[in-house]
C-alpha cells in the first residue's frame, strides 16, 4: 500500500494523546486508593490532559487531509453497524470530549467528592469522567486498529496482533510522554510511569516483532492465476490497460526499494524499542527531564517510520493485476 | 431475486479496447457528472476508467499465447466494499444486484478501495469521489431506447461478441446458460466475494484431417467406373499414321 502521511499523523497522533491519558488516569486511580501521592489537580491532571487533548484534535485535523470531501466528513458516523471507520468517527470525538471536560474539571477544579470510606478513600466524579474517557480510549483503540485488521484481503494486516500494536505502541508512546511529564511536574510519580513506560514498551517490542516474523512467513491467497483465471505456470503481463497509471498504480504501492524497506524496518525497531527504553532509564536515575523528552520524541519520530512500514509492508492482492509498475 | 452481470468470454476478445471508450463515453456524458482525465494528450495520460483491458501473455516465447483480459466491477454477491463504507454512499441494489456509489454521500476516504481485492474502484482525482462501473444502470432501464440497445455500453460496442449481459440468477437466461455450458468462472474465487460478473475460458478449436479425406470419396468420376487411360507412352493415332 502507499503510505499516507494524513493517516499515519492521526493514528500516532492520537496514540499519544490516548495514552498519555491512560496515564495520567491510571496515576489519579492509584492516588485516589493511596497507591501514590496526590498530585495537583490543575497543573498535572489538568495540564496533562491538556496535552493530551491537543495529540488528540492533532491526530484529527491529520485525519482531514485524508478525505477527498472532508466538508462530509458527518455523514461518516452513519454506517457504525457495519463498518469499524465510522465507529471511529464516533468515539474519536466521544474521547476528545470525555478528555476535554476531564482536563477542565482538573484545571478550573470543578470536582466533588461522590462518596467517602470509612478509611477515607474519596471517590471523585473525575474519576468517573475519566473512567468513562478510558473507555473511549481504548475503544478508540479497537476500532482504529479493527480498521485494518478486518480487512481480509490485507493478510499483513488481518490478525489479532494489528489491535494489540496499536494498542501497546500508543499507549507506550503516551507513558513515555508521562514520564517527561511527569519529571517536570510531579517528580514522585516519575517511577511509575517510568517502569511502565518502559514494561509496556519491551511487551509492544515482542508483539510488533511478532507481527513482522508472522508478516515474513506469508503465503499470499491470491495468485495471478486466479486473479485472472488462467491455469499456467508462466503468465506474463504486457499491458495494465492504461499509460500515465490510474489510481491503481498511484494508491496500493510504495514505489520504494526492498532496501529502503529494509532500512525504514530497522530504523524503527531500534528506535521505537531500545534506545527509548535506555533514555528512559537514564532518565530516571538522572531525573532529567530533557532525556526523558528525548526518549519520547526519539519514540515517536520511530513510530512515524513505523507507521509508514506498516502501509508499505501491506500487499493488495489488486497488485496482481498490475504487474510492471 | 435479480442478479444483473457480465461474461465476459476471453476466447473471443481480441483486446480492441472498444469497450473501454465507449464505456468512457457514455459515462462521461451521463448525468452523474463528467469522469476526469489528467493530461488527455500530454506525456503521461491518467483518468477515471470504469473498465480497463490488460493484455497478458501465456506460456513461454515462442509457444506463447495472448490473452486480453477486460476488467471492471464484478459486481460481487457478498461485496467486501460495502459493509466498510462509513458514509452508506456504497451500497448493492436489492431490485438487481448492483453495486453503486452515491457520489452525493461519498467522502473519499479509499476504504472501499482498499476493501476490494480486484482493484476495481477509482477515486476522481478532481471530484474526489469514489468511482466505478454501475452496468450503465442509467441505460438498462430507459425505455426511451429501444429494447435491443437497453445494454451496458460496452456490451453494445464490443465487435465480437465477448461481451454478454444478464441475469445470472435466472436459470434459463443466455448468461446463465453460457456460463453452465461453457466453464464460466469467477475471479479470485478464494475470497468469497462470489463475483457475479464470469469470465469464459480459452477454448482450443481443433480440426483433425485424415489422408484418405483429401481424396474425394464421393468424386462422381470414380462413380461412373470409366476405364483407366491408356499410358503416357504409349503410340497415339498421329505416331501410327504420320508416315
Amino acid at each position: 500500500m502507499h503510505p499516507a502521511f494524513s493517516v499515519i499523523f492521526l493514528t500516532t497522533l492520537i496514540g499519544v494523546g490516548q495514552g498519555l491519558f491512560l496515564a495520567l488516569f491510571t496515576g489519579q486511580s492509584y492516588s485516589a486508593v493511596e497507591l501514590v501521592p496526590t498530585q495537583d489537580s490543575a497543573t498535572f491532571y489538568g495540564l496533562g490532559g491538556i496535552i493530551a487533548f491537543m495529540f488528540l484534535v492533532g491526530g484529527l485535523i491529520a485525519s482531514v487531509f485524508h478525505l477527498g470531501r472532508p466538508e462530509r466528513a458527518w455523514r461518516a458516523a452513519a454506517m457504525w453497524r457495519t463498518s469499524w471507520l465510522s465507529r471511529e468517527v464516533i468515539v474519536l470525538p466521544a474521547a476528545i470530549a470525555l478528555v476535554f471536560v476531564y482536563s477542565l474539571m482538573h484545571y478550573f477544579g470543578w470536582d466533588i467528592v461522590l462518596y467517602t470510606s470509612k478509611t477515607g478513600i474519596t471517590l471523585q466524579l473525575s474519576l468517573i469522567v475519566g473512567t468513562l474517557g478510558a473507555i473511549a480510549t481504548f475503544s478508540l483503540f479497537i476500532c482504529t486498529s479493527m480498521i485494518y485488521a478486518t480487512i481480509k484481503f490485507l493478510q499483513e494486516w488481518a490478525c489479532a496482533l494489528t489491535v494489540v500494536n496499536y494498542l501497546l505502541l500508543g499507549t507506550a508512546s503516551g507513558f513515555t510522554l508521562a514520564a517527561a511529564f511527569a519529571s517536570a511536574n510531579a517528580p514522585e510519580l516519575l517511577g511509575l510511569y517510568g517502569n511502565w513506560a518502559i514494561i509496556i514498551t519491551a511487551f509492544a517490542f515482542f508483539t510488533r516483532g511478532g507481527s513482522l516474523i508472522r508478516n515474513s512467513r506469508i503465503k499470499a491467497k491470491s495468485t495471478l492465476q486466479t486473479a485472472i483465471g488462467i491455469r499456467h505456470t508462466k503468465i506474463q503481463q504486457k499491458a495494465m490497460g492504461m499509460q500515465g497509471g490510474s489510481m491503481n498504480t498511484r494508491d496500493f504501492f510504495h514505489h520504494k526499494t526492498a532496501a529502503f524497506m529494509k532500512i525504514i524496518k530497522w530504523s524503527f525497531m531500534i528506535l521505537v524499542f531500545p534506545l527509548p527504553i535506555i533514555l528512559l532509564w537514564a532518565g530516571m536515575n538522572a531525573e532529567s527531564t530533557s532525556v526523558l523528552l528525548g526518549a519520547f520524541i526519539i519514540q515517536y519520530v520511530g513510530l512515524i517510520a513505523e507507521r509508514w512500514f506498516f502501509f508499505a509492508q501491506a500487499n493488495h492482492p489488486q497488485n496482481l493485476y498490475y504487474q510492471t509498475t | 431475486m435479480t442478479q444483473l452481470a457480465l461474461v465476459i468470454d476471453l476466447n473471443v476478445c481480441v483486446g480492441c479496447h472498444a469497450c473501454v471508450t465507449s464505456c468512457k463515453e457514455w459515462n462521461t456524458s451521463g448525468p452523474a457528472g463528467f469522469m476526469t482525465d489528467e493530461n488527455p494528450y500530454g506525456k503521461d495520460p491518467t483518468g477515471t476508467f470504469f473498465n480497463r483491458v490488460q493484455t497478458y501473455e501465456i506460456g513461454e516465447f515462442p509457444k506463447t499465447e495472448t490473452v486480453h483480459f477486460p476488467k471492471s466491477c464484478l459486481h460481487c454477491e457478498d461485496a467486501p466494499c460495502v459493509p466498510v463504507c462509513p458514509t452508506g454512499a456504497s451500497y448493492k441494489r436489492e431490485q438487481d444486484g448492483i453495486v453503486l456509489v452515491d457520489y452525493d454521500k461519498c467522502i473519499g476516504c479509499r476504504y472501499c478501495s482498499w476493501a476490494c481485492p480486484y482493484g476495481a474502484r477509482e477515486i476522481d482525482e478532481e471530484q474526489k469521489v469514489m468511482k466505478k462501473c454501475t452496468l450503465c444502470v442509467d441505460r438498462i432501464y430507459d425505455e426511451s431506447l429501444p429494447e435491443s440497445e437497453r445494454k451496458p455500453a460496452c456490451v453494445l460496442a464490443c465487435p465480437t461478441s465477448a461481451r454478454l449481459f444478464g441475469d445470472v440468477h435466472d436459470p434459463e437466461s443466455e448468461v446463465s446458460v453460457t456460463i453452465r455450458e461453457e466453464g464460466g468462472y469467477q475471479l479470485m474465487p478464494e475470497w468469497g466475494t462470489n463475483p457475479s460478473n464470469h469470465y469464459l475460458p480459452r477454448r482450443k478449436t481443433h480440426m483433425h484431417i485424415h489422408e484418405d479425406e483429401l481424396q474425394r470419396a464421393d468424386n462422381p468420376l470414380n462413380k461412373e467406373q470409366r476405364g483407366p487411360s491408356a499410358p503416357v507412352d504409349a503410340p497415339t493415332l498421329d505416331d501410327s499414321t504420320s508416315w
